[in-house]
């Protein structure tokens, strides 16, 4: 217990190291804190950057993970192994909401009047291309879906005839 | 019940750990902490049922991250640089010791700009979904109980409120500036800036802490067995102390390679639409859903427009036959108009227009040589030229440009752009176009320029 080492772990419940990196991060950051605090709109500064955290842990994740009990409670899933229904769902929806969150400015038309300024040109198209690259999504997922159905049914009725 | 798990142990050196038990001092404060479960967390701990979160899965996601991050962060960093901080027109101007060491943005290679800010925006989009699966895979922690066994934990905890806020808020801002929706109502570089160093400390400290562990797990089921192994083969990881593994796991419904696939096709989708907007020829249209996957129109100047002539409030008489040029060179102040300009030697280069927002494009431009002009007023060797526009407001109504941006032989004040005069868009009866320079620099409609001598410098 004597040594500097063993009582800096046993009190502050980690090495060295482990404190100087974690608080010279957490001076870091006072430190730029501080420097904003001057700014008239360091609030909303601050507002984003605990509100981005929020709205990730504590909407979109619930948000995903919920959809997503309801896909398999709705699809229900057989385990073995057959070719995943639910997968083939998943991975269109997932991809589409990924698109939304990503281009959500332009699909939904935020900023209309800047995006015009700086480029000349109006959000109009946006909206369309997502849906199109949705439905797209979807069609390629189920035609998957489909060949390998097909393609196991023919293995099985082979493995069948071969038994019969 | 959660408590009757391993606590954290000596899994990494550094990693938070005191005595076997893993509580630190005052211990009876974090012991009765521990003992005193609210309601509804052990329901929560029974809730995750994914069998794939574990200490593998989180280390595939962190390695990709680990290894791109860096990219994105000095990327970012040089672009602050590329605006010429020693001019004090990179923002935030005052960064005090927050900053890269001040040097002269090179104009070579001429494509420079554009790979840099390209990379930093098409890998910053990319990573999206990294950092999604990233969270997803750690998610549980956030409701652990208790929050902390030590004051070391609780720093961590902060220092995880600092990544996780931190690049969230680089990738909301980042997101919302090249689509042109300013929502946050903040200056987007101060924010930015500041940000991505709080982001970059948070980052440090946690691949300091953490790095021990991530090579044990990576190490701990090898990639290529995992990449081949079924869903119908897929289990739980054993237990570990960071209690990612779920206490309860259900049957998998994806494999770790599906749940590794999934991040990564993520990501190669949006690599597909976004790349376009740095792409010249058919496959810019990729870039289905960004801004700069569609050309303003046909022919020659039907490239993409950073702020137009209406947006800028330049009227149109004022770059009509009375538009002049002023040169200034100490006390020497030379006119030209455009049929002026026009009779000195041309010179034609073609140069990629980068724009800070990631997008780029290369075009075949003619005009007067900078440095021509400069000699022209009197000061061959300038130390600096301060170049004006028509622009009455704005961020970049003027730009100062160091020596070596005026000197390189394809600077031009272009008066044409493959081969036809500039369109009011793109500037005018003049603009400038500088190898390497952030296209926001690259002043349009150009009133004024004035070369300033070694001495007045
Ligand atoms: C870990 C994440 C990130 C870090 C550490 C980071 C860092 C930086 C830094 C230091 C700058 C220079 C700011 C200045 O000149 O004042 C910058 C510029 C920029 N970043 Fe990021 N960034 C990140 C993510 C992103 C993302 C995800 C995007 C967009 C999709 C993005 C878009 C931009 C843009 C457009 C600029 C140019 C701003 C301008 O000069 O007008 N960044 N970034």
């Amino acid at each position: 217990m004597g040594d500097p080492t063993s009582r800096l772990r046993a009190g502050y419940g980690a090495g060295s190291r482990h404190l100087i990196v974690v608080t010279a991060a957490i001076v870091l950051a006072g430190w730029v804190a501080l420097r904003l605090a001057g700014e008239a709109t360091a609030g909303r500064m601050l507002l984003w950057f605990l509100g981005a955290v929020i709205a990730h842990d504590l909407v979109l994740f619930p948000l995903y993970a919920t959809a997503d009990r309801v896909l398999r409670a709705l699809v229900r899933h057989r385990a073995g192994n057959r070719v995943a229904l639910l997968n083939h769902l998943r991975v269109p929806a997932l991809a589409s909401a990924l698109l939304l969150l990503v281009f959500a400015p332009g699909i939904l038309r935020l900023g209309e009047t800047t995006h015009l300024a700086a480029t000349g040109q109006d959000q109009h198209p946006y909206l369309a291309r997502w849906l199109q690259l949705t439905a797209a999504l979807f069609v390629l997922s189920a035609l998957t879906y489909a060949l390998r159905a097909l393609a196991r049914r023919r293995q099985s009725s082979g493995k069948r005839s071969e038994r019969a | 019940m959660a408590t009757s798990r391993p606590g954290p142990d000596a899994g990494g050196i550094d990693a938070p750990t005191s005595d076997a038990d893993g509580y630190g001092t005052p211990r009876r404060f974090w012991r009765a902490l521990d003992r005193h479960r609210p309601p509804g967390v052990d329901a929560a701990d029974r809730s995750w049922r994914s069998p794939l979160r574990g200490p593998w899965l989180t280390a595939v996601y962190g390695t990709a991250l680990l290894v791109t991050l860096p990219l994105v962060i000095v990327t970012g960093l040089l672009d602050y640089a590329a605006y010429g901080p020693r001019f004090d027109q990179a923002f935030p101007s005052d960064v005090g010791w927050l900053r890269l060491p001040t040097f002269d943005w090179p104009t070579r290679p001429s494509w420079l700009f554009r790979v840099t800010q390209g990379l930093h925006v098409t890998l910053g989009i990319v990573l999206i979904p990294v950092v999604l699966g990233k969270l997803w895979s750690v998610i549980p922690k956030l409701f652990n109980w208790p929050p902390a066994r030590s004051l070391a934990q609780v720093l961590e905890r902060l220092t995880l409120l600092l990544l996780v806020g931190g690049i969230l808020f680089q990738i909301a801002t980042g997101l919302l500036n090249i689509q042109y929706a300013y929502l946050f109502g903040f200056d987007f570089y101060t924010a930015h800036y500041f940000g991505a160093w709080i982001f970059t400390g948070a980052f440090v400290a946690h691949v300091v802490v953490k790095l021990p562990r991530l090579i044990t797990a990576l190490r701990s089921r090898p990639l290529g067995a995992e990449l081949r192994t079924p869903r119908a083969a897929t289990r739980p990881e054993p237990p570990d102390p960071d209690d990612l593994v779920a206490a309860r796991p259900g049957p998998a419904t994806v494999s770790r390679r599906g749940a590794v696939g999934l991040v990564g096709g993520g990501a190669l989708l949006l690599a597909a639409l976004t790349v376009g907007q740095s792409l010249d020829g058919p496959l810019r249209r990729t870039a289905l859903l960004l801004p700069r996957g569609r050309q303003p129109g046909p022919g020659p100047n039907g490239f993409p427009v950073n702020r137009t002539i209406a947006a800028a409030g330049v009227r149109p008489e004022q770059t009509g036959p009375d538009w002049r040029l002023i040169l200034r060179g100490g006390d020497r102040t030379v006119t030209l108009d455009r049929p002026g300009l026009l009779a000195m030697a041309q010179h034609t280069a073609a140069l990629p227009i980068s724009c800070v927002e990631g997008w780029s494009t290369r075009q075949t431009w003619t005009g007067v040589r900078l440095r021509d002009l400069a000699a022209l007023a009197g000061v061959a060797d300038p130390a600096a030229a301060r170049v004006s526009s028509l622009e009455r407001a704005g961020l970049f109504r003027t730009a100062m440009l160091a020596p070596n941006q005026v000197l390189d032989p394809d600077s031009l004040l272009a008066l044409r752009v493959n081969g036809v005069d500039l369109s009011p868009d793109h500037g005018y009866p003049a603009r400038v176009i500088v190898p390497a320079l952030p296209g926001v620099h690259c002043t349009k409609w150009v009133a004024e320029i004035d070369f300033q001598g070694r001495a007045d410098g």
